[in-house]
């Protein structure tokens, strides 16, 4: 008895975490201030590390606590020191990105999420215990963030975008399998830090050339 | 014994990489790089020869897999990644020489072709179902900086979408393998074992096919939008046209391939445990569009890099579709479609960067009369073009025509189609590059000789192999085809 009320206590926490990032990643696709989408996106990587930690403690996984570690050292830590400076450092700390039509964005969310929930309704019938129903919401994270690098017209945010559709797979990972082996975790990690790195050099470059860190001066190449 | 080949090749371009990443900025960086490449490729052969002798074979824990099917693509890269490392030497001296390119960024191109080599030597040999994904992205990572190497606003842009959209193909991916990792667990159990290819194959049929299907959908998508298929190909001609020629070259002629490759390795799967054509069906569905549209935006281009680019879809568009018919004929030809098609490709674009080179622009109309002021890059633009067309005798003919009947035997209604699409192209490419090769010239001299042997040595391979299969290469293809059927 006392079992199955700890089960129950852990996946109702687990829920709940899993419907904040719903709701964080919602707020990114609302927020037009750059300094405010990246503490967003620095949140969203602490619930992502608090739900591994639970999901970790509720099935004795104990690489899935390395993981937790590694989100937070990554993104909550790292990323978003790299993405405060890189931002203190192009001027664009205070900038704010004009959004055409925010409550159309997003009833076409709400439209993606229920689509998500439709699309992983067999997959989560098969899941057993605590997973059940995560990986809708991780799938509607995941396309929620697709969303928002359409919508996005500053290379900077669009980098965010990319980087939440990221932790999104990796809710995804932890959420419907108790994570991956810790080699591929680890390869991904790497890839997500030089990723970042290299979007760095490439703010800079854009910025050189186009005097802007604007995408709309970059459409530019077309077949014609 | 095999670990130690498997580490030669793997480790030879990462050190490669890392000395480069030292000393890109002497004068004798190309001559190491194209050092390191040839190394590399001897590797290859090595590792090859031993796999074709003894069959399939895992190493180190099973970490690394290779078989006839892989093996064959990684000689393929070693093979193109050499010739073109051969090629790039003299090809950057004269763009140094124009001014367009300086010393750090010749340093980053150095280094970067090496770890480029290791990402996908990586990914085609890994076992791993999550490292293929990592090797991937790494291998998008290393190429992005070199798009941009001329650091033009039209380069800048190429590679800004190239970032962008090879990083949400590659996402999806990533969801398509967690998914496969969710169905492999409930059989396999829980960690390291449950991502390798060997014991996910040896399991397939008890893959949950829900899950699977799901899984695959999402998995080609991602790699497809890597191998450029339409539509998820925007970024292919802009990265094509605006990066340095070499890279072009790399990237037209294995990267494509390598994630052909990643696909491949899903197909077996889903396959066997769904026991339908599913996998297959869709694969012929985004290749026929990609044979189709890439055909058809042939004749709109203007760059000829960026029509040779389309060209690159079209015939990836191709080699997925006969991949996609399935059976034991298809995906040999198939696999002799990837090997010609990423020599004379690769050679193309090596002659294309020197005639560039020669006249100062990509615009087709203001190329004329290569053959007049250089008969090598003429004939070699001439002969590449008359070959990744399908003109008999070259090897792109013999393998588009056993697509081609294969096509019209199991699948009547996609061969007008195939053959209208081979057609359009026929007209748009030879129609543009015919008055760029015969007339009056507008090329100037180059301040360095150019690098025609690789051009050469490649299209004399796809002519040979087009007159005659030696039957050890045939045994080989032969062995590695019947590992999907």
């Amino acid at each position: 008895m006392g079992a199955l009320v700890q089960i129950s206590l852990t996946l109702q926490f687990i829920n709940l975490l899993a419907a904040m990032l719903l709701l964080i990643v919602f707020a990114m696709l609302g927020q037009r201030r750059i300094f405010s989408l990246i503490n967003l996106f620095a949140w969203q990587g602490l619930v992502l590390s608090i739900s591994t930690v639970v999901v970790a403690y509720s099935t004795a996984q104990q690489h899935l606590y390395y993981s937790a570690a590694l989100t937070v050292l990554l993104k909550v830590l790292i990323l978003p020191w790299l993405l405060y400076r890189l931002i203190r450092k192009l001027n664009i700390r205070w900038d704010v990105e004009r959004l055409i039509n925010i409550p159309t964005t997003m009833l076409v969310g709400i439209a993606l999420v229920i689509f998500a929930f439709n699309l992983a309704a067999p997959i989560s019938q098969l899941s057993e215990g605590i997973t059940r129903g995560l990986i809708g919401i991780a799938l509607a994270s995941v396309l929620l963030s697709l969303l928002m690098m359409l919508t996005r017209r500053k290379a900077v945010s669009q980098v965010v975008a990319f980087l939440s559709l990221e932790n999104s797979l990796f809710f995804a990972a932890t959420s419907a399998t108790q994570g991956m082996p810790l080699v591929v975790e680890l390869g991904i990690a790497l890839d997500v830090l030089v990723a970042t790195f290299i979007f760095g050099i490439f703010f800079f470059q854009i910025r050189e050339t186009f005097d802007s860190l604007d995408i709309t001066h970059m459409e530019k190449l077309k077949d014609d | 014994m095999i670990d130690f080949q498997l580490l030669a090749l793997l480790a030879t371009p990462l050190l490669g990489g890392v000395f480069l990443a030292l000393f890109g900025s002497r004068t004798w960086a190309a001559e190491l790089n194209s050092l390191m490449s040839g190394a590399t490729l001897l590797a290859a052969i090595v590792l090859t020869l031993r796999v074709i002798d003894s069959g399939p074979q895992v190493a180190f824990g099973e970490q690394f897999f290779i078989d006839p099917f892989n093996v064959f693509l990684v000689t393929l890269t070693a093979f193109v990644a050499f010739t073109t490392s051969l090629f790039s030497r003299p090809y950057m001296r004269i763009e140094q020489h124009h001014g367009k390119l300086n010393t750090p960024m010749l340093h980053l191109y150095y280094s970067m072709y090496q770890l480029f080599t290791f990402t996908m030597l990586v990914a085609l040999t890994t076992n791993n179902m999550g490292i293929i994904w990592v090797a991937m992205e790494a291998a998008t990572l290393s190429t992005v900086l070199l798009v941009s190497l001329y650091r033009t606003p039209a380069s800048l842009e190429a590679a800004w979408k190239y970032f962008i959209l090879c990083g949400v193909g590659i996402a999806l991916a990533l969801f398509g393998t967690i998914l496969l990792y969710f169905a492999a667990e409930r059989v396999l159990g829980e960690g390291g074992t449950a991502l390798l290819w060997t014991h996910l194959n040896q399991v397939k049929g008890e893959l949950e096919p829900t899950v699977l299907k799901l899984a695959f959908v999402f998995l080609l998508v991602g790699y497809g939008t890597k191998i450029g298929l339409v539509p998820l190909h925007s970024w292919l001609p802009d990265a094509h046209a605006e990066g340095p020629t070499p890279v072009s070259a790399v990237l037209s002629g294995l990267l494509l391939n390598v994630a052909l490759c990643a696909v491949m390795r899903s197909k077996v799967l889903v396959d066997g445990s769904l026991g339908t054509h599913f996998a297959g069906n869709l694969m012929m569905g985004f290749g026929l569009l990609s044979v189709l549209v890439g055909a058809l935006f042939l004749s709109r281009q203007k760059d000829v890099k960026r029509m040779f680019a389309y060209s690159s879809i079209e015939h990836m568009g191709l080699i997925t579709f006969s991949f996609g018919m399935g059976g034991a004929v298809a995906n040999f030809a198939a696999m002799l479609h990837m090997t010609m098609h990423s020599l004379t490709k690769s050679a193309i674009f090596f002659a294309v960067g020197h005639a560039v080179q020669k006249v100062g622009t990509q615009q087709m109309e203001h190329i004329r009369g290569l053959l007049h002021v250089s008969p090598t890059v003429g004939w070699g633009l001439l002969l590449g073009t008359f070959a990744i067309l399908g003109m008999p005798p070259f090897g792109v003919f013999a393998s588009e025509f056993l697509i081609i009947t294969t096509a019209m035997h199991d699948y009547p209604w996609t061969t007008p189609i195939l053959l209208l699409a081979l057609g359009i192209a026929f007209a748009s490419i030879f129609g543009k590059i015919q008055p760029m090769v015969f007339g009056a010239t507008t090329a100037k001299p180059l301040p360095h000789p150019p690098a025609l042997l690789p051009v050469f040595l490649h299209l004399f391979l796809v002519l040979l192999l087009g007159l005659y299969m030696p039957p050890y290469l045939a045994n080989w293809y032969r062995q590695a085809a019947a590992l999907f059927s």
